[in-house]
Parts: C-alpha cells; structure tokens; sequence
C-alpha cells in the first residue's frame, strides 16, 4: 500500500478487494450479504474492515441472497445506503427479490460477479446469471478491470441515489478474470469521496411525521402508471450516467465514457461489441490489427441497462459489420446483448452485417487469436463471403 | 382523530401526482364498509357495565369508548355479532338490517 | 397488567377488508396499540397485507411495508440494523406474518433473523391454512383439517399432518422470548406484548387466529371456537422466557377433542376412527408438555 500526497493510496488489488474498498468508501449503513464463489473476498474484506475498526456498517450475517436483498430493502426503507454483493445461483436466488427493489424504487447498489449458473455447475465467468436479470428493471454495468470496479461502485450511488432516478444499480465483474486477478489500483481519498457522494438522504423512507405504506397493492386500473414511472426513471438515469462519469472524471481523473466508450473506431469499417474484462484483450488486438492497416475498432458497451440504443442506431451507418461477444446463450434464440444491438440497429433504417459470437463461457478464455478470428469473420462477411450470423467461439469440435 | 375517516381521495391527475414508488399515504380511508352488513349490534346502555369486553374483541375497532355510553361507528362495522356473543351482561343484540330505516 | 379502559383509543388498523368476526383484526389492532405509533409494519403476501394495502386505501396509520412472502425475517433485519446504524432508537420492527408465511416459505428467514439476535417483534397470526390463497393447507394445518389441497374425499381424511411446532422450534433458538397465544384470549396476548416490548432482541409470538371463513363457523363464535381449541388441549397458551417455559393457562381437564371439532365446517366429515386420531395425538403432545414444562 502506498500512501500518495493527495490522500489517495495505491496498491495490488484484485477486483473483490477494490469493491471492498469502493463499498467502504461509500460509507453504507447496512451491508447484508451472503458469501458466493468468487464474490467471497468481497464479503471477507468487508468483514476484516469492520472488525478492525476501519468502517462502520451494521454487517449482516445473513442466511441467504433472498434474505440478503430483503434485509437491504429494509434498510432502504428507514433511510440506510445499503450495499451488497453475490454471484450466479445467489442472484438467481434473489431473483424475485430484484424485481421487488426495482419495483418499489430503493436505491441499492449491488456487485455481482459473473459466473455461470448451474447445470451443470462451474464456478468460473461468463455473464448468464447478470443478463438472464436483463428485465429486473435493475441498471446493470459491466466493468473491465479492478479501477473500474471500484470507481463504477462509488458513481452506482450517485446514479442510484439521484432524484429523478431512484433505481437500483448491479455492477458485474467477470468472475476470476476481474474478482481475482491482481492490478494496480488507486483508492481515493475519503474525503474526495465523501465530496462526490454526500449522505444519504432518502426520498423513499419512512417518515413517523407522515406515515406511508409501501410496496402496496396496486389494481389494475393503476398498475401500469406505476410500472411506467419505472420506465421514465430508467430513461433518466441516462443524461445522470453521463454526467456522473464526468464528474468523476474531474475529479478523479478517470472517465470512462458514459454508458459506450469506444477504441479506435475512427474510420473503423468492422468493430467488435464486448462487456467487461473481454475488451481489455480486445484492445491490444486492435492495436495490433491498425499497425497492419486493418479498419477495425472496439465498442466497449458499459451499460446494458439502460440500453444505448441511440448509440447503436448512429453506430450503424457509420460501419460496415459489427460482431457481438455474447458470454451467456438465450436458448432458442441468440445472445441477449445481440438481440438487443440488432434491434437497436433495425431501427436505423441501415443495417450492417452481424455476426454473434457466443464465447467465453464458464470461464473458457477468450484468447486474441480467438478475437483476431472475429475481426477476420466480419471482414469475410463484407466481402460476401458466407458466414453463419452465430458462431460458437473456441469449442473442441 | 382517534379513528380515521373516509376522504375522498384525490387521484393522481398527472405523472407529477404520482409518488416516487408504489407507496400510498397511510391511514387513508376511502370506502365504507357498511354494506357488508346484515345485521348490525345495538346496545342496551341499561345492561352495559363498561366492562369493555365488546371494545377489545371487536376486529374493527368501531367501538368508541370515550363517550359516556358505548357509541359504534356504523360505517365500518361489519355485523360479524362478536360483541353480541361475547358480552358478559348480554347488553348487546343484533338486528336484523331490514329492520332499520336509516339507509 | 393490561387495563382496557387505561388503552388508547387511537386504532392505528382500521377500516381494513378482513372476513367479519376474523381474529386478525383483533390481533393487529391491540398490537399496535400497546406498542404505539413508533412502529413499522411488515407485511407478507397473506390475508393482513391483502385486505390492508389495496391503493389508495390504506388501513394502517403507521408506515407499513408490504413484503414478498418468504422475507419478513429478513426485512425485520435490515430494518433493525438500518435504524441502529443511523442511530436511531425508540421504534418498534413488527411483522405480522401468517402461518405459512412463518412456518413454510418464511421459516428459513425468521431462524436466521432470530439466530442473528436482531431487534425485532414477530407475531405469527396462524389460521391454519393459506387463508388468502383460498385455505390451502399449510406446516400448521391440524390433522383431520378439510383444506382445497388436503381434502377429504372417499380415499382421505383429510391433512394427514399434525401441526409443526414453532414455539419448540423458536425455543431451540434460545430467543429471548417466544410465547403461544390466541386471539379469544385478548387479555393473555396484550399482557405478553406489553411484556416483550420491553426485551431487546428477537421476540415471537404464535397466536391462534380463528377464521369464520375457512374453518366453517359463524362470525360470531371466533372466540368461543378460539376457547375451545384450548379447552380441549388443541392449542396451548405458554411462555418461553429466560431459557424456562411456563404454561399460562392449564385446563384443569381437556375437553373431549369432539367439543372443538363439531362446531367446525372443516371437520365435519371427520369419522370416529379419525377421531381417535385427534385425540391420541393430543394426549401423545400433553404428555410431552407435561413432561417438560410443568414444574
């Protein structure tokens, strides 16, 4: 750990510790939460900080992901920042409780790191357990590497918690590849954090002055007003990403682009979409493919929830082929972020070619060569050569 | 109010009406329940000895005990004839609804 | 001791959709008049959040929260830390949860939440059924119960099952405090509340809540059934505080299980033969009281 002047420190981190320490950072109130493969130094560091005396928190022990959201939604609703974490079967665990928190609008920020669902059981990374929670009406942001982390869980609260947004936020780690591999990492100042953040003062808590009730019945002549209220929020949340990120970026030093950020794409006539630790690889292969004169570029897609579409709309008549990473498989269908993407560009009244790559699954790695053979793919395509619009990427056979 | 009261309650009008989240004001009442009814206690203020037996039993907390004699707010209650029942003077008695004229 | 004319007037539960003559109504208002306006309410998906919290008409004058089924424990936890992290006192954490809310779907939230110690009340009112869904039986569905999915047919008597024992299970915990009561003996369970408002910790109370609609009888007879079910060692009023249970009423001779049974649309189409079952079983469950709890 090195101390710099500014109040900052720097050390050797791997992704579960910089949450950790993005989590103590934002000084939450409650923080319930059930240990899961490979979250489980998350939850162990947060305890060491607390037993030590470094943060205060009411830790809870709970017995379950169900309980652990439904112990953070409590917290919400006397007025606590609540923060907690889980992974793959834990998330799909509290499945109905997601819905719950997004439903009723308490700000929560929960880190989940991706990892397979069972059957058959991995404990290793791809993104089915985050994108199967796609409709939960949670913001969902994928980050690539252990500054991210711990930065995207501080600006979650400034997102979850701004005034026209009330939504809960999931930042999702590729498990190992980000929860456990060892980076540099800054970790700011207290005090620049507690200037980015202020307390929490919640809108949606209970009040003995002026008594509520929550998460009532609502009929069918008024459900869907509230449903919608939802939606706006969500649209909202989009300027507030925006403005958040460069906030922070004035103040940290670190900007990541908003919900897109894109690598290399002027002039680019392919481009590769990825979430998460992927485009970290991807880069060094863009660099690569430019030296030898190739038109290539990378989408970093950051945010799947709320979705850029925009973005994608305008990236279509800009390029020739876009290939899309899928680390999860809608079965009967395709990859759910290329679902997603495809819709978006159908709209643009000019559609590019498309392949889905369907890789990285229950941790196989996604090599260079393997992202090298992506870009090829795309070319290929623009030439008219056949290729299928869905490839599995690095199988035996 | 020791009791709340039946309001009309003004809906919504516009998205700016809405509240952040499903949530509702509490203690908001905007139905009677009165029409649940088929018989409804009358108490013999004669036989009652205040025992508030009838108050701590009754599910819908419709009797007021504050005034000198027992008094029941016949818009919330429901007719189920605890109170009857359970009276210790047989103070109480329900009547039919058909025979009363006050509807 | 509880002094009715001393109580509150204030109902903080009023004008609520529950069945005429429903024990629960009783139950949540003498609850919350002894433990006052400082409490927030859990609600599970059960007949209390249903006939309370229909938009816009809302029958609780304190905050409520209306909760997914298997929860409540949960939520109470994070209540319970959230005030205490922000340095807030003097509130009470209730939820109210129904017996398959507590004893089935709700059971591993509640055991974690009393294991962990957290600051909260849980009262179990229990109907014996999933009364909301349309009386489906439940853990605490007594034998012999004609329930929609244990009825009884030519082949069935019935619930086969006799009930789980939550105040044994609660007891295991070592809880600060747990006790068993019913709501047709209002002065018992409002001399036990007004006793666990003042311990810190997890408390629960198991409280007998008879319902008109589903167990078959007159609105009328909620307390003379609730009395019965005692009368005949059906149901047990007791305490469990500072590690010794102590009985708070012991029927000095059980009824005949009949007395209980006849008056119930329920157990109607019970036969001699199950019966006898009835009443071994509740002979076998006082042995086993008397055994361990009388001093």
């Amino acid at each position: 750990m090195i101390d710099k002047a500014d109040g900052s420190q720097r050390d050797f981190l791997n992704g579960d510790e910089a949450v950790a320490y993005g989590a103590k950072l934002c000084r939450p109130h409650v923080i319930p939460v059930y240990p899961i493969t490979p979250q489980t130094i998350v939850v162990e560091r947060i305890s060491e900080f607390i037993a030590n005396g470094h943060m205060e928190g009411e830790y809870i022990h709970v017995e379950s992901e169900h309980s652990a959201m439904c112990a953070a939604m409590g917290a919400s609703l006397v007025g606590a920042r609540a923060f907690t974490a889980t992974s793959s079967q834990g998330l799909a665990y509290m499945h109905e409780m997601l819905h719950y928190v997004s439903g009723s609008r308490f700000p929560i920020v929960m880190m989940n790191a991706n990892r397979t669902l069972a059957a058959p059981w991995n404990i290793f990374g791809d993104q089915r357990d985050s994108l199967a929670q796609r409709d939960t009406g949670w913001i969902q942001v994928y980050v690539e590497n252990a500054q991210e982390a711990l930065d995207m869980i501080i600006q979650a609260y400034a997102i979850a918690e701004n005034d026209g947004v009330y939504t809960p936020v999931m930042v999702n780690l590729d498990g190992y590849v980000n929860t456990h591999t060892y980076e540099l990492v800054t970790i700011p100042a207290q005090s620049e954090v507690d200037e980015f953040l202020p307390p929490f003062k919640s809108k949606n808590a209970i009040d003995f002055d002026a008594p509520r009730s929550f998460c009532i019945s609502a009929s069918t002549e008024w459900n869907m007003e509230f449903r919608y209220q939802q939606y706006e929020a969500m649209n909202r949340a989009i300027p507030v990403i925006e403005e958040t990120d460069k906030r922070f970026g004035e103040k940290f030093g670190r900007y990541y682009g908003g919900l897109v950020e894109e690598y290399r794409c002027e002039g680019a006539e392919v481009v590769l979409v990825g979430m998460g630790s992927v485009t970290g690889t991807a880069r060094i292969v863009v660099d690569k493919l430019k030296d030898q004169g190739l038109k290539v570029g990378l989408v970093k897609l950051r945010f799947y929830r709320p979705f850029p579409s925009e973005y994608f709309k305008k990236l279509s008549a800009r390029v020739k082929a876009i290939g899309i990473i899928d680390r999860d498989l809608s079965f009967g269908y395709e990859g759910a972020v290329a679902s997603d993407i495809k819709a978006a560009l159908l709209s643009s009244g000019v559609c590019p070619k498309v392949i889905n790559y369907i890789a990285g699954i229950a941790g196989r790695d996604i090599t260079k060569e393997h992202l090298e053979g992506m870009y090829q793919k795309l070319f290929n395509r623009i030439k008219g050569q056949d290729e299928p619009e869905l490839q599995f990427i690095g199988m035996r056979w | 109010m020791a009791k709340p009261q039946i309001v009309k309650f003004k809906f919504p009008q516009c998205w700016n009406d809405m509240p952040l989240g499903p949530s509702a004001e509490a203690g908001i009442l905007t139905e009677s329940n009165a029409g649940w009814r088929v018989q409804r206690p009358v108490i013999d203020h004669g036989k009652c000895t205040k025992c508030l037996m009838c108050w701590v039993l009754c599910p819908e907390g419709v009797i007021d005990k504050e005034p000198e004699k027992l008094e029941i707010d016949m818009n919330y209650c429901k007719g189920c004839g605890l109170c009857a029942h359970e009276c210790p003077k047989g103070a109480v008695t329900m009547i039919r609804e058909g025979d009363f004229h006050d509807r | 001791m509880v002094n009715a004319r001393k109580m509150t007037d204030t109902e903080y539960l009023y004008g609520h959709k529950a069945c005429p003559g429903c024990g629960l109504g009783t139950i949540g208002r003498l609850t919350l008049k002894i433990l006052g306006k400082r409490t927030i309410v859990t609600l599970p998906a059960s007949c209390m959040s249903t006939v309370t919290t229909q938009y816009p008409q809302m029958n609780y004058t304190v905050p409520s929260l209306t909760m997914a089924f298997a929860g409540t424990g949960a939520v109470l936890t994070g209540m319970s830390a959230g005030l205490k992290a922000q340095g807030i006192t003097d509130v009470n954490v209730l939820g109210f949860a129904g017996d398959g809310g507590t004893a089935d779907i709700g059971l591993q939230a509640l055991s974690g939440a009393v294991e962990r110690g957290d600051d909260f009340i849980y009262i179990c009112y229990d109907n014996e059924a999933y009364m909301n869904t349309g009386v489906q039986r439940s853990s605490l569905t007594p034998i012999g119960a004609n329930t929609t999915n244990s009825p009884a047919g030519t082949a069935s008597y019935g619930e086969k099952k006799p009930k789980k024992n939550l105040f044994e299970i609660m007891i295991a915990h070592r809880i600060p405090y747990a006790a068993t009561a019913s709501s047709a003996y209002p002065y018992d369970f409002m001399n036990k509340i007004e006793k666990l408002k003042g311990i810190k910790g997890p408390r629960f109370v198991h409280i007998m809540c008879p319902c008109p609609t589903g167990w078959g009888f007159a609105s009328d007879r909620t307390v003379e059934i609730g009395k019965l079910a005692v009368e005949t060692g059906l149901w047990y009023l007791a305490e469990y505080e500072n590690g010794k249970v102590k009985m708070s009423q012991v029927p000095k001779t059980l009824k005949p299980v009949e007395e209980y049974l006849k008056g119930q649309r329920r157990f109607r189409h019970l036969t001699e033969e199950n019966i006898k079952l009835i009443r071994e079983n509740r002979d076998r469950e006082w042995e086993l009281i008397r055994e361990k709890w009388f001093s």
